[in-house]
Formats: C-alpha cells, sequence, structure tokens
C-alpha cells in the first residue's frame, strides 16, 4: 500500500455503489429540474412540489425499511399491498362505523398489522414454507378481505387528527409562520447530531486502530448532506413546514439505520440471509429471526396503509395495489442482494427516492403512465446490471 | 513411448496474480499421469488453461496435442479432441435420470427427437464399463457420491475420451469408492485411455500413477518416474523445503477429566431408525482425543448431535463438563457451556462467505464485543486483529471478505470464531480436509497450542496418519457405536482397522443368528 492515495482510491472503490446511487440521484434531480424549467416553465424543486414528494413517497420508504429486512434475511413479502388496503380499510371501519376514537384506532391497527405478519410469518419460518408462496396467498387473501370488509365502498371521510397523520404540519412554535423557524431549527439540528455522532464513531474507530480513511472525504461528504438538508429544509419552511410524515419517516429511518448497523440482532438478520445453515450453527435462532422480520413488515405495512388511507381521505378497495412493486424495486435499486444476506438502509431510501423523483418528474411532464411504467421498469434493470457489474470486477 | 500431450512454458496472469510461470507438462500415450502441489499452486488453472476454459490467447505459451499445436476457444474445442475433465465439484443434473446425464448435450437423436431405446442400450454398455449396476432411468440424485463420480466417468467414455483429466476425484469419497476408482482408471489404461489425476492424496498417486509432476508457485518443479517417488520428496518438492515432522512436536500436559460423555443416543430426524447408539467417550484437559471410523460411521452425527441437538432426534445420554452435568440442549447453551464444534464443511456450515474476516470472527459470541444491544465495531476490529496475528491468517486486513481467503485461512478464520466464545472443550471435525500440507501443519501447531492451554480437543478425522500423528487417544467408531478406545501407544492403522472390521462381522453374525 503506498500511502494516502491507495488508501482514498479504496475508500472511494469500496463505496462505488452507494456513492454512485446518490449520485444518479442527484443526476435525475438535476434532470427534473432542468427540463421541467425548459418545458413547462415549472420550477421542478419548489417548496410544494419538494413538500408533494415526501407525502407522496413517505408509505414506501417506510415499507421498504422492513422489505430490506425480509430481504436480507432471504425472503421476499408480496402481500405488502393487500396488507396496506387491509389495515387501512380496518382503520376506516373503526372510525366512521364504530366511532372508536383516533388515539385507539392507530395502535389497534399497528397491532392487526403486526398479527397479519405473525400468520405469515409463522409458515415460512417455522414450517419453511417458501416466502414467495405464503405472501402469494397473502395478497389474494388480504385483498379479498378488504373488499370484504368495505363491501366493495369507500369509506370516508375521516376526523382531522386523522388526516394530519398524513396531510398534516408541525406547526412553528417561533410563530412565524412563513418561513417556517420550526423547520429550519430542527433540520439544522439534525444536521448536527449527525455529523456529531459520525464524527464520534470514526474517532472511536480510529482508536482501535481501524482504517478511517481521509478527513477530506469525511468533510466533503458531510458537507454536501448538509446542504441538502438545509436546502430542503429552508423550502420545507418557506411552503407549510414540516409535514409530520416526513418526522415519522425521518425518526423510522434513523432507527432501522441504527438497528441494521449496530445493534446485534440486526447484525443477525444479515448472518441469517449470508448463511442460514452457519448462522444457526454459531447459536443465532435463525427461525425467530425470520418470523419477526415478517411480524415488523406487517407493522410497517399497517403504518403505511394508515397514511395512505388517511391521504386519500378514504379507505377504496383499490388502494395498495402494486405497492409491493414499488417497495421490492427500491430495496433492490437500493443495492440489496436478491440472495440476502446484503443490503443498507440508506440504500433503499435513495432507490425509494429515485423511482419516487421520477414517478414526480415524469408525471409533471406529462409522460403518459404507459412510457413511465417502461422507463422505471428499464431503470430497475439498469441498476441491478449495474451491481452484479460492480461485483464481477471485484471478483 | 509417445507424448500424446505436449504443454510448453505454459504463462497465464491475472489482474495482479502471476497464476502460471512456465509450467511445462508432458503425457505419454496410455500413461497415468498425476499432478501434484499445493493448494493455489496452479493446478487447476493449468488444467483449465488445457481444456479451453481459459481459451487460447489468453495464456502463454503452446500446447501440442498428438503432434499437432492446438487453439482451444472453449471447452467444446477440447472435447472434440478427447480431451475430457471431470471437476471436483460434479457437473450432473441431479434431477435427471443416469441416461440423461451421460448424453446431455450429445444426445442420441435424429434431427432432434431423441431415441430413447438406443440411448438406455448405450447407457448400460456404457455403465458395465465403468462397473456401475444401476438401472439407465434411476435419477442421478439417488446415487453417492462415488457413483456420480462413475456416472461422470461413464459420460467421458460417451464423448469417446482420449486424455481423460479427473480433478481430486477422491477427495469426497470413502475408503473402497475410492479404491473402486482407482481400479477404473486402471483399467481403463489397459484400454489406451491416458489420464491425468491431481490429488492431494500420496498414496492413491503411488498406487496409479506411472509419473508425477509437481507443480509449486506456478512453475514445474519435478517430474517423477514411479520408481522415483516417494513421499518425502514429493512433499519437499510441493513446499519447497524438507518436512521431517509433519506434526509439530508437543508434550503433553493431560490434566483432570473435562468432558465426559455416557450412554450417547440419537435417533435419524424422520426415520425411526438409531444412528447412535449408546456412545461414550471423554476427554481430559491438555489432551487430543481422536474419533476415526470410515465414513457414515456417525462420527459427524455424534458431534452434532451433542452440539445443542444440531442433529438428529435426541433419546438419552448424559454429557458432563467439569464433573457438572452440561445442558447441551441448543446451540447457545452448548457454547455456554464450553462447547465449541468446528464443522466439517467450512464453506457450507461454517462461513459466510460474502462477509469479512471481522463478522465472522465474532458471529458466535457478539455480546463480546456488544454492550448491551449495541454493537463496538471498533472492538469487532481489535478482536478480529488479534486473532489474525495469533493465528496468522494470511490477507491483507480483516476488512477482506472470507470467500477470498485460502482453504487454511478460511479454516483459520472459523477457528477463530469459536475461540473468541472461549470454549473447553473443542470438537474439530475433519480440520484439515482440503488445506495443503503447510497449513495443515499450521492448523497441527495451533491445535497443540490449544490443548497446551489446558482445553480439550476432539478431533474427527478420515486420515489415520493424521490421527495417530495428532492424537493422545483414539476412540474408534463404526456404525454409530464407539467400538474401540485405543492409548497413543496401541494406536495404528492396522488396529483401527480391525476394531472396524471385526465389528462389522459381529453384526453381520448377529444379523445372520436374528434371522
Amino acid at each position: 500500500m503506498t500511502g494516502a492515495k491507495e488508501t482514498l482510491r479504496t475508500q472511494l472503490g469500496g463505496n462505488i455503489r452507494d456513492n454512485g446511487m446518490m449520485l444518479a440521484l442527484l443526476a435525475i434531480v438535476f434532470f427534473f429540474f432542468v427540463v421541467v424549467r425548459a418545458v413547462q416553465g415549472v420550477d421542478f424543486l419548489s417548496a410544494q412540489n419538494i413538500t408533494n414528494l415526501f407525502l407522496q413517497n413517505s408509505y414506501v420508504i417506510i415499507m421498504a425499511l422492513g422489505m430490506l429486512l425480509v430481504i436480507v434475511s432471504g425472503h421476499i413479502d408480496l402481500s405488502v399491498g393487500s396488507v396496506a388496503a387491509f389495515t387501512g380499510a380496518i382503520a376506516a371501519t373503526l372510525m366512521v362505523n364504530q366511532h372508536w376514537p383516533f388515539w385507539a384506532v392507530v395502535p389497534t391497527v399497528l397491532v392487526a398489522g403486526g398479527l397479519i405478519g405473525a400468520a405469515q410469518g409463522y409458515w415460512i419460518a417455522f414450517w419453511r414454507i417458501p416466502s414467495f408462496i405464503v405472501t402469494l396467498a397473502g395478497m389474494l387473501v388480504f385483498r379479498g378481505l378488504t373488499l370484504w370488509l368495505l363491501a366493495g365502498q369507500n369509506i370516508g371521510p375521516f376526523p382531522r387528527e386523522f388526516q394530519a397523520l398524513s396531510t398534516g404540519f408541525i406547526p412553528d412554535i417561533f410563530g412565524m409562520d412563513r418561513p417556517n423557524m420550526t423547520a429550519v431549527a430542527v433540520v439544522a439540528v439534525a444536521i448536527l447530531i449527525i455529523i456529531w455522532q459520525n464524527l464520534k464513531a470514526r474517532n472511536q474507530d480510529a482508536a482501535f486502530g481501524m482504517d478511517t480513511g481521509s478527513s477530506a472525504v469525511f468533510w466533503v461528504k458531510h458537507a454536501l448532506v448538509a446542504v441538502a438538508l438545509l436546502f430542503i429544509g429552508w423550502k420545507l419552511a418557506s411552503f407549510r413546514g414540516l409535514p409530520n410524515v416526513l418526522i415519522v419517516m425521518s425518526v423510522l429511518i434513523v432507527a432501522y439505520a441504527f438497528f441494521t448497523n449496530q445493534t446485534t440482532t440486526g447484525r443477525r438478520i444479515y448472518a441469517v440471509g449470508g448463511n442460514e445453515k452457519a448462522a444457526k450453527l454459531s447459536g443465532i435462532k435463525t427461525d425467530r429471526l425470520v418470523f419477526l422480520t415478517f411480524v415488523n413488515m406487517g407493522v410497517l405495512a399497517a403504518l403505511a396503509g394508515m397514511i395512505v388511507t388517511a391521504r386519500l381521505n378514504s379507505a377504496t378497495p383499490k388502494a395498495g395495489v402494486g405497492f409491493e412493486l414499488d417497495v421490492i424495486a427500491a430495496v433492490f435499486i437500493g443495492g440489496a442482494s436478491m440472495s440476502g444476506g446484503s443490503g443498507k438502509v440508506v440504500g433503499v431510501v435513495v432507490g425509494a427516492l429515485i423511482m419516487g423523483v421520477m414517478n414526480n418528474g415524469m408525471s409533471i411532464m406529462g409522460i403518459g403512465i404507459d412510457y413511465q411504467q417502461v422507463i422505471k421498469g428499464l431503470v430497475l434493470l439498469a441498476a441491478v446490471i449495474f451491481d452484479v457489474y460492480n461485483k464481477n470486477k471485484q471478483g | 513411448m509417445t507424448a500424446i500431450l505436449e504443454m510448453r512454458e505454459i504463462g497465464k496472469s491475472f489482474p495482479g496474480v502471476r497464476a502460471l510461470d512456465r509450467v511445462d507438462l508432458t503425457i505419454e500415450k496410455g500413461e497415468i499421469h498425476a499432478i501434484c502441489g499445493e493448494n493455489g499452486a496452479g493446478k487447476s488453472t493449468l488444467m483449465k488453461v488445457l481444456s479451453g476454459v481459459y481459451p487460447h490467447g489468453t495464456y502463454e505459451g503452446e500446447i501440442v496435442y498428438e503432434g499437432r499445436p492446438m487453439a482451444f476457444r472453449s471447452i467444446r474445442d477440447s472435447e472434440a479432441e478427447g480431451i475430457i475433465i471431470i471437476h471436483q465439484e460434479l457437473a450432473l443434473v441431479p434431477l435427471l435420470s443416469i441416461a440423461e446425464n451421460l448424453f446431455l448435450g450429445n444426445e442420441v437423436a435424429k434431427n432432434g427427437v431423441i431415441n430413447w431405446p438406443l440411448a438406455f442400450r448405450r447407457t448400460e454398455e456404457l455403465l458395465a464399463k465403468v462397473g456401475l449396476n444401476e438401472a439407465p432411468g434411476t435419477p442421478v440424485e439417488k446415487l453417492g457420491v462415488g457413483k456420480q463420480q462413475l456416472v461422470e466417468i461413464a459420460k467421458a467414455l460417451a464423448k469417446h475420451v482420449k486424455l481423460l483429466i479427473l480433478d481430486e476425484p477422491t477427495a469426497a469419497l470413502q475408503e473402497n469408492d475410492s479404491q473402486k476408482l482407482l481400479d477404473l482408471m486402471l483399467e481403463l489404461k489397459a484400454e489406451g485411455v491416458t489420464s491425468i489425476i491431481i490429488s492431494h492424496k500420496l498414496n492413491e498417486i503411488r498406487r496409479v500413477a506411472d509419473r508425477v509432476t509437481v507443480i509449486r508457485d506456478g512453475s514445474t518443479v519435478s517430474t517423477l518416474t514411479k520408481e522415483e517417488v516417494t513421499e518425502e520428496r514429493i512433499i519437499r518438492d510441493m513446499v519447497g523445503r524438507d518436512m521431517h515432522n509433519r506434526y509439530p512436536a508437543r508434550e503433553p500436559q493431560i490434566g483432570e477429566m473435562l468432558m465426559e460423555v455416557k450412554g450417547w443416543n440419537v435417533g435419524h430426524a424422520d426415520q425411526p431408525r438409531q444412528m447412535i447408539k449408546d456412545a461414550a467417550f471423554n476427554v481430559r484437559r491438555g489432551e487430543i482425543v481422536g474419533i476415526a471410523g470410515l465414513m457414515g460411521s456417525g462420527r459427524t452425527e455424534l458431534a452434532m448431535s451433542l452440539f445443542g441437538r444440531s442433529y438428529g432426534r435426541f433419546m438419552s445420554g448424559e454429557a458432563t463438563i467439569d464433573g457438572k452435568v452440561a445442558d447441551l440442549s441448543s446451540v447457545t447453551r452448548a457454547i455456554d457451556a464450553g462447547l465449541a464444534y468446528v464443522t466439517e464443511d467450512r464453506k457450507v456450515l461454517g462461513l459466510i462467505l460474502d462477509e469479512p474476516i471481522t463478522r465472522n470472527v465474532t458471529l458466535a459470541n457478539l455480546a463480546g464485543v456488544a454492550s448491551g444491544w449495541v454493537l463496538g465495531k471498533g472492538k469487532e476490529h481489535a478482536v478480529a486483529e488479534d486473532y489474525r496475528k495469533a493465528l496468522r491468517i494470511r490477507t491483507p486486513g480483516v476488512h477482506q471478505r472470507v470467500v477470498n481467503l485460502s482453504g487454511g485461512n478460511q479454516q483459520k478464520v472459523v477457528l477463530s470464531k469459536w475461540l473468541f466464545t472461549n470454549p473447553q472443550v473443542l470438537i474439530l471435525d475433519e480440520p484439515t480436509r482440503g488445506i495443503d500440507v503447510g497449513a495443515k501443519f499450521e492448523i497441527y501447531a495451533i491445535m497443540n497450542e490449544l490443548a497446551a492451554q489446558g482445553r480439550g480437543i476432539v478431533m474427527i478425522s478420515s486420515e489415520m496418519p493424521e490421527l495417530l500423528g495428532m492424537c493422545d487417544r483414539i476412540f474408534v467408531m463404526n456404525e454409530g457405536r464407539i467400538v474401540g478406545e485405543l492409548s497413543r501407544e496401541e494406536a495404528s492403522q492396522e488396529r483401527i482397522m480391525g476394531l472396524i472390521i471385526r465389528d462389522n462381522g459381529q453384526q453381520q453374525d448377529n444379523g445372520e443368528k436374528a434371522a
């Protein structure tokens, strides 16, 4: 090894995937920014559109966090769209027909989601029925139950508190309203925490003699992230502030990033997907972990189901159709391996945003749904080809 | 004698590695030629050059076959010339029948329509030739590894093989299957087929080979005739130094009783059959105890059933560690009780190949690098780094994925994983399988070191010289039972085999009486 140059290259080389997807996202955003302005004369990065982007994609990101764990453990869940629809329908029925209060509905529906996940995970984990089959069955069963529960009708509208789950914003405690100083303050604090935490981790690693890479790379990377977050924060502040759902989503992203990276249970899920037999012989309770990933997936699908229902302000039999494909695509674009054992939260979020930005941008440009599907399909294919190509090159 | 094949000054480079550097190899017509070398010496690369896996133009040097220079661009080209290679990992389709496998890609067909009666007739002829008594319609997955190997050879014969290359053909075979295979090679030789055999097993090389070429670090070291071949000479050429002692010296310091297993009975997981019958053995502190036996004698089953009931259906039995009854009812409890089991198949059962050394080392004891629920990545790195140094794992760094390591170094990673659980008793199942001579020596040294620390080692091995060289006592297993115990002084290959054969005889007698 010849000094700094070598380490810099290996560091960048090792992260081709992560950095590549991040750059791809930036490139796509930039592309739409230029094209939308030129063709439509509209600002793609307007405060309103950025807000919309988060409102439209939060549920995909939330479910993709659960799907990441499922895929990392070596499985798949095709039922999430139907489960989201069904749990949304349960929430609607409880509120509108049974007049349950909002605060009782949310936990009840989350538990229902967990039970649905458990019902599917039981067969997968303890009976070793392939997850593809079990969740394909679940996809049909819960779609059917949705139709039955709603009796083919839409149920709505909902109390304001429930709608706020999706369309509410954090009010400005500083009383300025526009720009919303709370939003700016929250983002600024978040940036400081990110830098502080990563710096702490970096110093710890160094103390144990780990190669931490060049500090220039560290600071440049964090400066870019900080600028991007501040930009988004400022834009949101100048519109209606931070959407509630953005807060929920961000908390979950941080929690899952921590869980997958820094906890023993998270590590064990990767081990199960990497080599189940070896994991088992190392004292890891593989069946129970797989079961729990499906329970977790059910809970997140229920949360996403409520967010979607709240956004539409009605539960419909057709809600969530095709969600599973968006969610699974986001995880694979984010770099998870089909065979399990690898994948990162950051990648999944970037993957989901790539899909989301493309949906949004193409819709603004007025591209037909036919072309949109073709383009999204090709992007998924390209991302995975890029992955495989990189892996082969590394040998 | 004329040469059927000459490979002259073959060189082959991969990015960053010179895999072959001027290898010369001459194969005479009608001989059996053995190729020896450590793992990574370049044997497989050389065979891939020969068979066209690495096409002409990607290597240097020339290949002259039957007097003509050859430029193979793919396996198809080399097979058309009658050069057929049988890889270590067999290339059969498990769910297809023997007949379908034999003619795969080479079907007995006219205009794409297969003539099944003819195909079956030819299959029967070919099977008779290799001495395999199975119906042509039998699915290959129903056959044992030994018989599958014979199917591979029959497949080669179906392609009118002239030069047959066998890459470690007996590595996965039992003793009697190996013998059959070697006999078959000699028969084929009598019919004029030339063979190349790549093998680690020096006794079989001596048995069948007419000449031996030793390769080291990508170059030919020597080509020896049958008369010149001795084990010492081959090992010296392979390793590049004299290895008088294949087993490191050790002064056993044997202490008090560490682990005792009594009346251990285990049934097959889903059949009524009993697999382990009333097994009993023990190991003292500082002692290396061997378990000998043929394949299928139940050694691995015994070890895995002890280690958290990872095999079969537990029936009865008791294990004590340090005089106290040990709870071995789950893997976690077995680890807590101070037991570790290094599996026979490290790639399938021992390692997560795509993950780095660090994560593999800490897998069985994540609590050891975590505070509560939260992992300490720095601590993990430091632990892996300690084991890298202590066990001399050769790697550019502990963040290297284990898939990139050689067999010996992978085995050291598995050992590190188990040492990090701080076990009192280590059961090592075939710890040196598929590892080259130099790395074997290092693994033996580590075992001695662990015994010297007062731990107990139980070593399961199919290689009797290894057991005789390493163990203070040897238990002999047969048909799921412990049929004898030999001290270091008593133990010899003859006595071990004697115990097994006598036991088989008794079983037969009992069976006849019962009938």
